[in-house]
């Protein structure tokens, strides 16, 4: 089936321009995911020798976390669970009204259109440092025993494609659902766990110098996760926090 | 901010139970020996020296993390929806604002005069009580702000736990349902006081 939608997306020439809203009508196939919406729209414009509406995207399978936006009110739109290039127009109806916007938040700063600058994130990883696996051969399995709900714990944060909708979903920009993800994923299994305390300090450090905001436990960003990772995972960051700043030896 | 929270939490209900006194057909005697008792402790004067400073920092730290926090979350959406927030836990600021201009009138009612001015004596205390709660404008501002207080409760008292790290898949659920009737019946028994004091005294 044929549609007609009207979009209405956020432009914004670079880092220091204003932006506003512009209008524009697509005729679409409901099959098409939202992604490639876009790209019928953008390839409009080219033909048009306008510019085209700048996003971010990469795998389109869900996987990356390159393609968020903020559509009708809800980073990667109306289904729960998903990403945006997952997300098909048939979720949508005939001659709807479709609000584009960005990510808005402080340390996500708008490159140009519906593209942010989400280097803090990579700056949170990397203050994470390292985890101590030996390199080379990979190990046989199971050779170190985990217990499976532990295990499972893990898996589900790692299941965080840093997409970055929970700082967008924020009332309070804050990243704590995406660095509990990284802190849980890591410190949950045996290899990670060497360096649990002092990962937990630095991320939590670079975190707030991101200028990221505080967690007020508004749960906003697990309805919005495409991956559905829990709050408990939060929880757990505060439990560590505690124990490497009262518990550990390291020098903060 | 949590452990603040939860000590508040604490007294609130020590608070209720001796206020409760009030509505007794008794002429005020158990309220006066309630308070007399608690005039007199060594012990509740310096878990009252705790109680003050856990109300200032509770202050102090909300507005400050208000301001990082309006600061981090960057430009205004145009449409915004936040699913799973709840008014109460997106105004939890605002709700206690509110509640603190509710405190400070009523620090002033009863707590000025029997601490720091001296001019309300301690065995004064239930006939002013009485005398305040017959006035409408003030039972209107008790029970509209300890509507205020019920939003904030449902919020923080959870949100406590999960900040101290305290998730258990077990106690979570209980932990909320009981923040859930702590938040109903807290506020409720407080309002009781004044609206029967001015229908029934
Ligand atoms: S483009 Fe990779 S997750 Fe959407």
């Amino acid at each position: 089936m044929h549609m007609k939608l009207t979009l209405k997306i956020w432009r914004q020439e670079d880092k220091d321009s204003k932006g506003k809203f512009e209008s524009y009508e697509v005729k679409i196939n409901e099959h098409m995911s939202f992604l490639e919406m876009l790209d019928v729209l953008n390839q409009e414009l080219i033909e048009l020798k306008k510019d085209p509406v700048a996003f971010e995207h990469d795998c389109r399978e869900g996987i990356c976390g390159a393609c968020g936006l903020v559509i009708n009110g809800r980073p990667h739109g109306p289904l729960q669970g998903t990403t945006t290039c997952q997300l098909h127009m048939r979720h949508f109806k005939d001659g709807q009204t479709v609000w584009i916007e960005p990510y808005r938040a402080k340390a996500f700063p708008v490159i140009k259109d519906l593209v942010v600058d989400r280097s803090s994130f990579d700056r949170i990883v990397q203050a994470g440092g390292f985890i101590s696996v030996g390199t080379g051969q990979a190990p046989d399995g199971n050779t170190i025993p985990i217990e499976s709900d532990v295990v499972e714990k893990s898996m589900d944060a790692a299941a965080c494609i840093g997409c970055g909708s929970c700082v967008a979903a924020c009332p309070n920009g804050a990243a704590m659902l995406f660095t509990a993800a990284k802190v849980s994923h890591l410190g949950l299994l045996p290899q990670g766990k060497i360096e649990h305390h002092g990962r937990v300090a630095t991320m939590v450090r670079q975190m707030d110098k991101e200028g990221f905001g505080n967690c007020s436990n508004i749960y906003a960003c697990e309805a919005e996760c495409p991956k559905e990772i829990s709050v408990d995972t939060i929880a757990y960051l505060n439990r560590s926090y505690f124990g490497s700043t009262f518990m550990s030896d390291l020098s903060p | 901010m949590s452990l603040t929270g939860l000590f508040l939490i604490l007294f609130l209900i020590v608070h209720l139970t001796i206020n409760f006194t009030v509505v007794f057909n008794d002429d005020g005697m158990l309220f006066g020996e309630l308070v007399h008792m608690m005039e007199s402790s060594p012990l509740i004067k310096v878990i009252s020296y705790v109680l003050y400073l856990s109300i200032l920092l509770h202050i102090i730290q909300a507005y400050l993390l208000y301001l990082q926090n309006r600061k981090a979350k960057g430009q205004k959406y145009k449409i915004s929806t936040r699913a799973n927030a709840t008014f109460a836990s997106k105004n939890m600021t605002l709700l206690g604002s509110l509640i603190l201009i509710f405190l400070i009138i009523h620090l002033l009612d009863f707590f000025y005069g029997l601490k720091i001015s001296h001019t309300l004596p301690e065995e004064a205390l239930y006939d002013e009580v009485i005398h305040v709660y017959k006035k409408p404008g003030y039972v209107v501002l008790y029970t509209v702000s300890m509507i205020f207080l019920a939003l904030h409760l449902s919020q923080g008292f959870q949100s406590a736990f999960q900040t101290l790290g305290l998730n258990h898949r077990k106690y979570t659920p209980i932990i909320k349902f009981l923040g859930l009737v702590y938040s109903i019946i807290i506020p409720l028994g407080f309002a009781i006081i004044p609206v029967y004091v001015y229908f029934f005294k």
